[in-house]
Formats: structure tokens, sequence, C-alpha cells
């Protein structure tokens, strides 16, 4: 599971105090949606597009330093492309269109381009991900979202979800070790019995929590709203740092479309 | 996470603008309607055991099975077992909630896909399976055997209906002009075999369930029968004095 000492979710998180670490979490979640935004509208057709992703990249590393993300942390952010990669590379081969010659390779020139593009577009989308929940904690993250206006039960729930992710993947665990310790050895038809089992007691075990926290928060005085502690108003400066990266992706982006 | 097929997530950038607010806006509605139903079913209990089994979903993921004759393991996606586990308006929210936390914290998701992602994991498959479930479930035999046959088709089903979608989506909003065909049939093949797992674990999990606590499956509700209390036989009183 790789948990870590914090928790599965926490294992996200990387202490520290750069200016990105200390930006109010919401003005992190509308610079990486704005940064996404401007890296999706890049035309993958276009001559100048590798270019622009150049660009892009050069913003998003810049930030990634300024924030005190080390390289390996952002490696290790981009495991979850692994099966995209797959796609991209069969794209040129499969797409139609006019070919091309690549390395003695016939390849189709809008797979190529568009293969590409979506690499490229994934890959720093997810760098900029990366960046935002290495640097901003669960909690910190779901007081982002509430102040921009998720609605209140979904909040709670995320809320609930990020609390409990740990304690519930840590009964998996135990039933995990209980059971190897009883020599079970997984595979086969008489495996996954086993396994069900598990998942099944898991959830009425999680269910069963979940109705004796609802109870203890009724004996608390819950009246449907939590508090998620107070959310300061960001002051100008803040904004300006936050929106610093995808201004920097927008200019490329325009730079690209006036000269390209 | 690499040798691992489950439910794939769209990243950023995979489909138009276009398509990306389309489907957006279709899964804010539905999000939206869900924390209404959801309401209905749970009241103020709504936040924690959405909560909780959206926790139990996630921890679920991790689970790993077998894909006969593949060297990588599927994992659940749980749409159908949350479904009918909890009801259809719980599971779209703790799917949705578990798509947002891989998406924000794992960054395994595009944010700008996020609600392409919300509309094939947490609505259609929910939909979908749900729809499949009791359609069957009115059909057949009001037994366990039935209701557990009917997860079955519904869990099997729910898989290559998601991935089918995420094709007509390609089609209609992909960067690319691909031979739909040919996608669509690899799509299909790889993901009937993810859905044989899913429906295989989807069945042993709910049955596993039934077997010890009936009453939390939602699914199953019209299997509990009021159980008959004996009398108090009339002459226990005389008896006892």
């Amino acid at each position: 599971m790789g948990a870590g000492p914090g928790g599965t979710l926490l294992a996200r998180y990387v202490p520290g105090t750069s200016a990105v670490h200390r930006l109010e979490p919401h003005l992190k979640l509308v610079s990486v949606l704005a940064f996404a935004l401007v890296v999706v509208a890049t035309p993958v057709h276009a001559p100048w597009a590798p270019a622009a992703y150049a660009g892009y990249l050069l913003a998003v590393l810049t930030a990634a330093a300024v924030a005190g993300v080390s390289p390996a942390r952002l490696a290790r952010g981009l495991v979850v492309e692994v099966p995209f990669v797959a796609f991209a590379v069969l794209l040129p081969f499969v797409a139609a269109g006019p070919q091309v010659e690549v390395l003695g390779l016939s390849v189709s020139r809008t797979g190529l381009a568009a293969g590409g593009g979506l690499l490229a577009k994934a890959t720093l989308s997810i760098l900029a991900a990366t960046i935002l929940s290495a640097t901003t904690e669960p909690r910190a993250l779901l007081r982002g979202l509430e102040r921009l206006r998720l609605p209140q039960v979904l909040v709670q729930i995320l809320m609930f979800m990020i609390r409990y992710a740990d304690v519930v993947g840590g009964e998996l665990h135990r039933m995990r070790v209980a059971r190897e310790s009883r020599g079970f050895h997984g595979g086969g038809l008489r495996g996954l019995r086993v396994m069900a089992a598990t998942a099944g007691s898991l959830f009425v075990r999680s269910y069963e929590r979940g109705e004796r926290v609802h109870l203890a928060m009724l004996s608390r005085g819950y009246t449907g709203r939590l508090p998620t502690g107070a959310v300061s108003a960001a002051a100008p400066g803040a904004w300006a740092v936050a929106l610093s990266l995808p201004l920097a992706a927008a200019a490329v982006l325009l730079a690209g479309m006036l000269l390209g | 996470m690499c040798n691992k097929l489950g439910g794939v997530h769209v990243p950023d950038g995979f489909l138009d603008p276009a398509t990306s607010v389309a489907t957006g806006a279709l899964a804010a509605g539905t999000v939206a309607l869900a924390l209404r139903k959801a309401r209905e079913e749970l009241d103020d209990r709504t936040a924690p055991l959405a909560g909780l089994t959206a926790a139990f979903v996630f921890a679920g993921q991790m689970m790993n099975f077998p894909l006969p004759g593949l060297p990588v393991s599927g994992h659940l996606i749980g749409a159908v077992l949350t479904a009918v586990l909890v009801g259809p308006w719980t599971a779209v929210l703790c799917m949705t909630v578990v798509l947002l936390v891989q998406a924000a914290l794992f960054a395994d998701g595009g944010i700008t896909a996020l609600g392409t992602n919300v509309t094939l994991m947490a609505l259609l498959a929910v939909v979908v399976g749900y729809g499949v479930f009791r359609g069957l479930a009115a059909l057949l035999p009001r037994t366990r055997t039935g209701v557990l046959a009917a997860t079955g088709i519904a869990a099997f089903l729910s898989v290559p209906v998601a991935a089918l979608s995420f094709v007509g989506l390609f089609a209609i909003g992909g960067s690319v002009d691909l031979p739909l065909g040919t996608v669509a049939a690899a799509m299909t093949g790889v993901h009937l075999l993810i859905g044989l797992g899913e429906a295989a674990i989807t069945v042993a999990v709910v049955g596993a369930v039934l077997a010890v606590r009936p009453d939390l499956v939602h699914g199953a509700a019209r299997l509990r029968t009021a159980t008959p209390l004996a009398g108090r036989p009339t002459g226990a009183a005389t008896v006892l004095r």
C-alpha cells in the first residue's frame, strides 16, 4: 500500500515553507485549473505547438523549483500516466491520414502530432497537479474547495473520506496480516472467495463505523454543518503569485498564436 | 500502479474543450441531483455514511485480482458494488468523491477532464449498472441467487459500457481521426475481460455482506420479510401464576 507514517493520503504532502506552500489553497486550485485550461487549449496540429509545450514545461518546472518539489517527487507523480503513454505511442501507427517517414518507419503525420500532443498535455497537467498535492495538505485542499463554493455536503463527504481512508486502509492491512499469518496464499478461485469475504467485512465495518461516527457527532451537537476552519481573504499579492503560472503559460500560448 | 487495469482515468487534453464542458455540465447536474436524493435516503447521516463508503471504495480499489492469461492484474472499479450496497444516489456521490480525491491528490485523471471521468465512472457505470440490476432483479426469482445473478450481470456490463461510452466521447470530441471500429473492438475486448473480474468480485463481496448483514444491502431490500413473531401463548399467564 506504500503508506508513509502519515498514511496513504498524507504521503503525497511534502512539508515546507516555500511561497507556494504559504499560498491560500483556493488560489492554488484556481491556478492549477487555469494552467491546465491553457495547456488544453493549445492547438495540437499547429507547427509551433512543440515550442509552446517547451515553454509550459519551463514555467511548470520553475514553479516546482520555487515550491521546492524535488525532481524525484515529480517523476513519481508521473507514474499514473503510464497506460496513456502506451496509447499515445500507438497513435502514430493506427491513425489515418498522410504518412511520413520517421526513423525508417512509416507513420501517420496527424497521428504523430496528436500522440505527441496528448502526451505533452497530460504530462504538463500532471506536473502542475503534482506540485499542488505536494504543497497542500488534504485538509487545506478541503478548505480551498469549500471556499470555491463546492456544496457543503460534498465537502463533508470528502472530509470524512480523507479522514477515514487511512483508518479503513489500516483495517484492510490488518486483515491481510491476519490472513497471511494463517498461511493464506492468493490466486485462483479460492483466493477470490477469501478476498471477497475480506472486502465484505471491510464494507460492514466501514458502514458500522460510519453509523457510530454519526451518533458521536449528534451527541456533540452536529446540525448538518461542520467547522472546517476559516480561510482568510487572499491579498492581491497572493493572487499575483498564484496566477503567475497560468499567466506565463497564457503568454506562451499568445506568443505562439501571434508569431506562429 | 503501472501493471493494474481498471477504470481508465481520462487525462487533460484528451477530449476537445466542447466535449469536456458538456460532460462537466452533465456531471455537475447529476451530482447536484444525487446530493438531494441521497439526503432523502440518508438525511443527516449522508456525510458520515457516504464518506466512509467512499473510503471503503478507495481501499477496495487497492485490492488486485489476477486476470487469467494476462500479465497484468485488474482492480475493482466498484460502481455496481457500491450502488447495490448503499443505493444508486449515494453511490454516485461516493464514486465522484473518490475520483475527485484521485484527481486532486494523485493527479490520476485530469482536472479539466474531471467531468468526463465522473460522467463515465460515477454516472454511466452506476446508472446503467443499477438499471440493469433492478430490471433483472424484477425478472429473476426473489432469492439470494436471483439478487446475486442480477448483481453479477450488472457489474459485468457496467465495465464495457463505461469503456464504449469513452470511445463514443472520443468519436465526438477526440483530437485524432482513428479507425473507430478497431479502437472500439480493442477496448471492448479488454474490458469484457476486466468486466468478468469485476463481476466475480462484486458477486462475491455482495454475497459475503448478504451472509453477515443482509439488512445493509440496499439492492436486496425485497428479500427481507418481516420476521413473524410468535404470539404469547394465551395460557402462559395462568401457568406462571
